[in-house]
């Protein structure tokens, strides 16, 4: 009876560490929504913020981390998407590829600020593109690079091989045969894997905190080269900075939409996979 | 296909390798971008070597770097910071972490585990800027108003606010990760344990977590390198005072909210702006160590099921 009594006590206690967790999420997503759904309206989402952020909108900082989110998916999904081709279906094996499973698990590990180290060091002073949006995009790209090439060879090796077999005895080259067998059936998995990675990227604000995010601008940027407002920055600033003592409902405002953007693309992410696994089962 | 212009096969040879070469060639930007993380950190900290005594950067036990008489950098207070919150963070996290990787994967009703994992992934996709505003705006005063004044921490925002926060971005790390390894345990280990007698906790306790521990071991590696590089969360939440401090409830001030914080406000190519990089070079071994070590456990956690 005693080892039975142990084991519900334990199980208890399991229980208990799963509920703290829900209650985490609960508490802070019910905080920041329940405070910050009185500043939302239309003006807040598509007017200049005016006197020192406690009238008018965000709209500027939505559309800065819509412009990174964009920019950062060009440059951070080929590049991904071509590398974890490249590990799964080519040179497995070789020196080459260990070494690049090795580079990516440890970029995986770099800090959010030393990213911004490099961001500053390299593309802002060393090759002078200044405080910039697109030195701000690179550094964010570099951050996700190794989540887009982990998701996409997760979702490439999960494509049986018998498919690939398959299609290579009908004479096929081997691209062609990633490009119509192996991507189609792999593509929800990266997919699911990019949605992830750009919600990741709109929410990173140290790495734009050292390349070229602004508090305040009047214009929205004008081109790449151009500083830029956005969502994560404006929070942390206003919420840091005494100057706004007033800001309070622009602080709630900016987290409610930030939060919002980036919990519904990852359910967006979450409803693709368990959709297609679902689809595909092997 | 049929009416498109039917490749030769020389031509598709061709074709194909071109692919190659041109994959081989993309390929190689992940493994420059990790030589360049080191690169540049190393490049801006070499002029710190000889501006700065290395001796004070290491041992020193005070970080005045804007002292306009004689500035000093040294790095004490900013890694026990550091240590405090990793440390903090790391021993609410990993039995929260585990306990609730065990709930999920041995005793959750079905229905629970289809809501409570998607839960868990939104919980890591929070951003940590949203972390550390509801640790500033609400949990600090929580902790503040909650005690009688006796009881009160040292500061209104201190270091364990900080590590509350992070343990709550490394505890999606712990589940997701240790899930896996969980889960990769052979179902016979488990019905060979259950078949002599052994209780469901028993199972979990002496066969399941033994034959986990290397995926498990990575997986507190991962986020406890999380907590180390973290940077919105404590420099919100911990108050941003370097001194050096033991006490878990009084402000300190983390390496990652010192470059954060003081490299906006420093000019370019002085003594503190290379001090500030070869934080951060402080920083990567740190994590790269730890990173190093996780890699490992992984690999044998593999080795052992395939």
């Amino acid at each position: 009876m005693r080892r039975r009594t142990k084991e519900r006590l334990f199980f208890l206690l399991f229980r208990g560490c799963a509920l703290v967790v829900a209650l985490a999420l609960l508490i802070i997503v019910g905080n920041i929504v329940l405070l910050g759904i009185g500043t939302i309206s239309w003006e807040f989402l598509t007017q200049f913020p005016k006197r020192n952020f406690t009238d008018g909108g965000i709209f500027p900082a939505i559309v800065g981390t819509l412009y990174l989110m964009t920019l950062v998916m060009l440059i951070a999904v080929p590049i991904g998407v071509f590398t974890a081709v490249y590990i799964s279906e080519y040179q497995g094996k070789s020196r080459f590829a260990n070494w690049l499973r090795v580079a990516v698990n440890n970029l995986a590990g770099v800090p959010s600020i030393v990213y911004g180290l490099l961001g500053l060091g390299m593309l802002v002073l060393f090759f002078g593109w200044g405080f910039s949006l697109i030195a701000s995009a690179v550094t964010l790209a570099f951050l996700v690079l190794p989540l887009v090439i982990t998701a996409s060879r997760e979702a490439i090796q999960a494509v049986p091989s018998s498919l690939r077999e398959a299609s290579l005895a009908l004479g096929t080259t081997k691209w062609q045969t990633i490009r119509h067998h192996v991507l189609p059936y792999s593509l929800p998995g990266i997919l699911t894997g990019v949605i992830l990675s750009l919600s990741r990227a709109a929410g990173e604000t140290a790495p734009i905190l050292l390349t070229g995010v602004v508090l305040t601008k009047s214009i929205l940027p004008q081109d790449i080269w151009d500083t830029f407002m956005a969502m994560p920055f404006q929070l942390y600033a206003l919420a840091t900075q005494t100057v706004f003592e007033k800001t309070q409902d622009f602080q709630y405002g900016t987290a409610l939409v930030l939060l919002v953007m980036v919990v519904l693309m990852n359910l967006v992410a979450i409803i693709i996979r368990n959709k297609y696994r679902e689809k595909y089962k092997w | 296909m049929a009416h498109k212009r039917r490749m030769t096969a020389k031509r598709r040879r061709f074709y194909d390798s071109s692919i190659f070469v041109i994959l081989s060639i993309v390929s190689v930007f992940a493994i420059l971008v990790l030589v360049a993380v080191a690169a540049f950190l190393l490049i801006n900290s070499i002029p710190a070597f000889t501006q700065v005594n290395q001796w004070g950067f290491f041992t020193g036990t005070v970080w005045d770097p804007t002292n306009p008489i004689e500035p000093l950098y040294g790095m004490v207070p900013l890694l026990v910071s550091t240590l405090i919150v990793t440390f903090v963070s790391a021993l609410i996290a990993i039995p929260i972490g585990l306990g609730a990787t065990i709930y999920l994967a041995e005793i959750a009703h079905p229905k629970i585990r289809k809501v409570m994992k998607p839960a868990v992934e939104v919980l890591a996709g929070i951003p940590s800027v949203v972390l550390g505003f509801f640790a500033l705006t609400v949990f600090a005063k929580f902790m503040w108003e909650a005690f009688a004044p006796a009881w009160r921490p040292s500061d209104y925002l201190n270091l364990f606010n900080g590590a509350v926060f992070l343990a709550i971005m490394m505890v999606p790390i712990m589940v997701s990760l240790s899930e896996d390894a969980v889960n990769s345990v052979p179902r016979s280990l488990k019905e060979a344990s259950m078949a002599l007698g052994m209780t469901r906790w028993e199972t979990v306790w002496k066969v399941i977590i033994p034959a986990a521990r290397p995926g498990i071991v990575a997986a507190v590696m991962l986020s406890i390198g999380r907590a180390v590089g973290e940077t919105m969360v404590v420099v919100m939440a911990t108050g941003s005072s370097p001194q050096l401090t033991f006490d878990p409830f009084s402000s300190g001030q983390p390496i990652t909210s010192t470059i954060a914080i003081e490299m906006g406000e420093v000019a370019a190519n002085t003594p503190h702006y290379y001090v500030l990089f070869e934080l951060g070079l402080v920083l990567f071994a740190i994590t790269f160590a730890l990173n190093y070590v996780a890699d490992w456990a992984m690999r044998r956690h593999t080795e052992r099921y395939q």
